[in-house]
C-alpha cells in the first residue's frame, strides 16, 4: 500500500527528469550544485573563522584598550552593522581588490588576480568580525570577575589568562551567539552571487537557467541549505553541551 | 611583629630570627578622593598568622588585597620575603607594579583565599588545584596531581576530584580553594573573609582547616569576622578602622584588655 503511493509520488517526478537533472554526474547538474556547496561552506569556514578572530581581538580592544583602539573599534561595528551586507559586499568586493591593487602598483609590483574565495572570506569575514566583537564582549562580562581575579592573584600572565581561563570560561555565553552567526554565514555566502563567485546560489540560478527547471534546483539548492543547517546544529549542540559541563543545567532535566 | 599606629605594641611573636615574610610600610590607598588606607604598616614573620579585624569600611580587605597588588596601593612600601615590589606611576599617574614578571613571580607565591571562592568553573576541582603549578610554575602534570589528590584528601575532598565547583556546597568549595592555595606551596597564605559567603552550618568546616593550618606553623594574613577564631588561631590582631591601625597586638590583649574605645566598642558590638 505505502510502496504503491510511493511509486506514484515518484513515477511523475522520474518521468519528468527530476533525477536526470540532479544526477552528480554531467548531462545532470547534481554534480555543479555539490560543487557550489563545497565552496559555499568554503567561504563560511573561512569568513567564520577570520570573524572570529576579528572578534577576539576587537572584543579585547573594547574592553581593555586605550580610548583611541576603542574609538577605532567602535566605528568599525558600528558602520559594519549598519550597512546591508550586500552593500558591504559589493563596496569591499570592487572598490577592496581595487584597493589592494592600486597599493600594490603604488609600490612598483604588478596587479595581481584576487581570487573569489579570498576575496569571499575577507568581505564575510570582515563583516561577520563586527558582530563577533560584540558576542564575545558580551561574553566576556559575564564571566563572573572573582574567576578572572583569582587567575591574576595566582600570578597568571595576561596571555595564560586569557588562553586558559577567559575564552574557556566566556564560551558558554558566547555559544548561542556564535552559533548564530555561523548559520549566517552559510546563508550570506548566497550574498557573494552578485559578484559572480560559484557558490551554491549561483550554481543553482546557473543550473536552473539552463534548463528553465527552476523549481526543481531552487528546491534542492534550500534542501541542502537545510542539511547544513541540521548537521551544523548537530555539532553546535555538542560543543555547547561540552562548554556547559560545569554549570548545572538550567531545567534541572537534560 | 612591628607596626605603627595609634597605640603602638611591639610584641614579637615569632620565634626569634625568623625571617620576615611580609613587611609593609606607610601604606596608603586612594578610590579617587576616598582615602581607604591612610599610612597603614605591618609585618608579618614566618610562622605568623596576623588577623586584620575592624568594621565594615575600614579598610582590612584593601589592605589585604594591596599585598599582591590586586589593588595597587597609592604610595608605600611593600616587601615579600624582603623583596620590595617595585611600583611606578602610570600616564594617568595611578601608581602601578613597575615590572609585570616581578609581581606574577611573587604572586605565584601568596595563596589567596577569597570570600567567594572563585573556583575556575569550566575546570573540575583537580584541574582547578592542578591549574597553576602546572601552567605557571612549570611542575611536572602527573606530580601536581599526586601532591593535587594528598592536599583534597587533607581538606577532605577526594570523592570530589572530578567535580564541577558549581556542583559542590559553599563550604566544599572553600575547602577546594584552600587546596587550590596550598597546591602552590605559598610562602604566606592570604584569607580574604573566607566564611563570609558561607550559611552558618558550613562555616565549621571551613573554619577548622584554617585552624590546621595554622597549627602547622604557616603564614597566614586572616581578614576576619570570626573573633572567636581570630582570638584562638591568630599571634598578632591589628584593628583597623577608618584606614589606620587603631590597636594592635596578641589576641588575649586585643580582645581580654583592649586600650582603644572604638576597639572596645567594636568588640561589644560584635559580640
Amino acid at each position: 500500500m505505502e510502496a504503491k503511493a510511493i511509486e506514484a509520488f515518484l513515477l511523475p517526478l522520474s518521468q519528468s527528469g527530476l533525477f536526470e537533472l540532479l544526477s552528480p554526474t554531467p548531462p545532470g547538474w547534481g554534480g555543479n550544485l555539490l560543487r557550489g556547496l563545497f565552496n559555499s561552506v568554503q567561504i563560511a569556514l573561512g569568513a567564520f573563522g577570520l570573524g572570529l578572530a576579528i572578534g577576539t581581538a576587537g572584543a579585547y580592544g573594547k574592553l581593555y584598550g586605550g580610548p583611541v583602539i576603542r574609538d577605532l573599534l567602535e566605528v568599525y561595528t558600528t558602520i559594519m552593522r549598519a550597512v546591508p551586507e550586500l552593500v558591504m559586499i559589493l563596496l569591499l568586493y570592487y572598490a577592496g581588490t581595487d584597493l589592494v591593487n592600486r597599493a600594490l602598483q603604488g609600490f612598483g609590483y604588478s596587479p595581481i588576480d584576487i581570487s573569489g574565495l579570498v576575496a569571499g572570506i575577507a568581505v564575510l569575514g570582515i563583516v561577520q568580525g563586527a558582530y563577533a566583537t560584540e558576542v564575545l564582549r558580551g561574553a566576556i562580562l559575564a564571566i563572573p570577575q572573582g574567576q578572572i581575579e583569582a587567575a591574576r592573584a595566582y600570578g597568571m600572565s595576561p596571555s595564560l589568562l586569557m588562553r586558559r581561563i577567559t575564552l574557556p570560561a566566556m564560551l558558554p555565553f558566547a555559544i548561542p551567539g556564535l552559533a548564530n552567526l555561523w548559520l549566517i554565514a552559510t546563508k550570506d555566502t548566497a550574498l557573494l552571487a552578485v559578484v559572480g563567485f560559484n557558490e551554491l546560489t549561483l550554481e543553482t540560478r546557473q543550473a536552473a537557467g539552463s534548463t528553465k527547471a527552476y523549481f526543481t534546483f531552487f528546491m534542492a539548492a534550500g534542501v541542502l541549505y537545510l542539511l547544513l543547517t541540521l548537521f551544523s546544529n548537530v555539532i553546535i549542540g555538542r560543543i555547547e553541551r561540552w562548554s556547559r559541563r560545569g554549570m548545572p543545567s538550567v531545567a534541572g532535566g537534560h | 611583629m612591628r607596626t605603627s599606629g595609634a597605640i603602638r605594641e611591639d610584641i614579637s611573636t615569632a620565634p626569634d630570627g625568623a625571617a620576615e615574610a611580609i613587611h609593609i610600610e606607610n601604606l596608603h590607598k586612594k578610590f579617587g578622593e576616598l582615602h581607604v588606607l591612610k599610612g597603614v604598616s605591618l609585618s608579618a614573620r614566618d610562622g605568623d598568622v596576623v588577623a586584620i579585624i575592624g568594621g565594615s569600611g575600614s579598610g582590612k580587605s584593601t589592605l589585604l588585597r594591596c599585598i599582591n597588588c590586586l589593588e595597587n596601593p597609592t604610595s608605600g612600601i611593600i616587601r615579600v620575603n624582603g623583596e620590595e615590589i617595585r611600583l611606578k606611576s602610570d600616564s594617568h599617574g595611578n601608581t602601578v607594579p613597575a615590572d609585570r614578571r616581578q609581581i606574577e613571580r611573587i604572586r605565584s607565591r601568596l595563596g589567596m583565599v577569597f570570600q567567594s571562592f572563585n573556583l575556575w568553573s569550566h575546570m573540575t576541582l583537580i584541574e582547578n588545584v592542578i591549574e597553576v603549578p602546572v601552567h605557571v610554575l612549570g611542575i611536572k602534570r602527573e606530580e601536581a596531581i599526586a601532591t593535587a589528590e594528598k592536599l583534597l584528601a587533607r581538606v577532605g575532598l577526594s570523592d570530589k576530584r572530578d567535580v564541577y565547583p558549581a556542583f559542590l556546597s559553599g563550604g566544599q568549595q572553600q575547602r577546594g580553594a584552600i587546596a587550590r592555595a596550598l597546591a602552590i606551596q605559598p610562602r604566606v597564605m592570604l584569607f580574604d573573609e573566607p566564611t563570609s559567603a558561607l550559611d552558618p552550618e558550613l562555616v565549621g568546616e571551613v573554619l577548622k582547616v584554617i585552624a590546621d593550618l595554622a597549627r602547622e606553623g604557616r603564614t597566614m594574613i586572616l581578614v576576619t569576622h570570626e573573633m572567636k577564631f581570630a582570638r584562638q588561631v591568630a599571634s598578632h590582631v591589628i584593628y583597623l578602622y577608618n584606614g589606620q591601625v587603631e590597636e594592635e597586638g596578641p589576641p588575649e590583649q586585643i580582645f581580654g584588655t583592649p586600650r582603644s574605645e572604638r576597639l572596645k566598642q567594636f568588640i561589644r558590638n560584635i559580640g
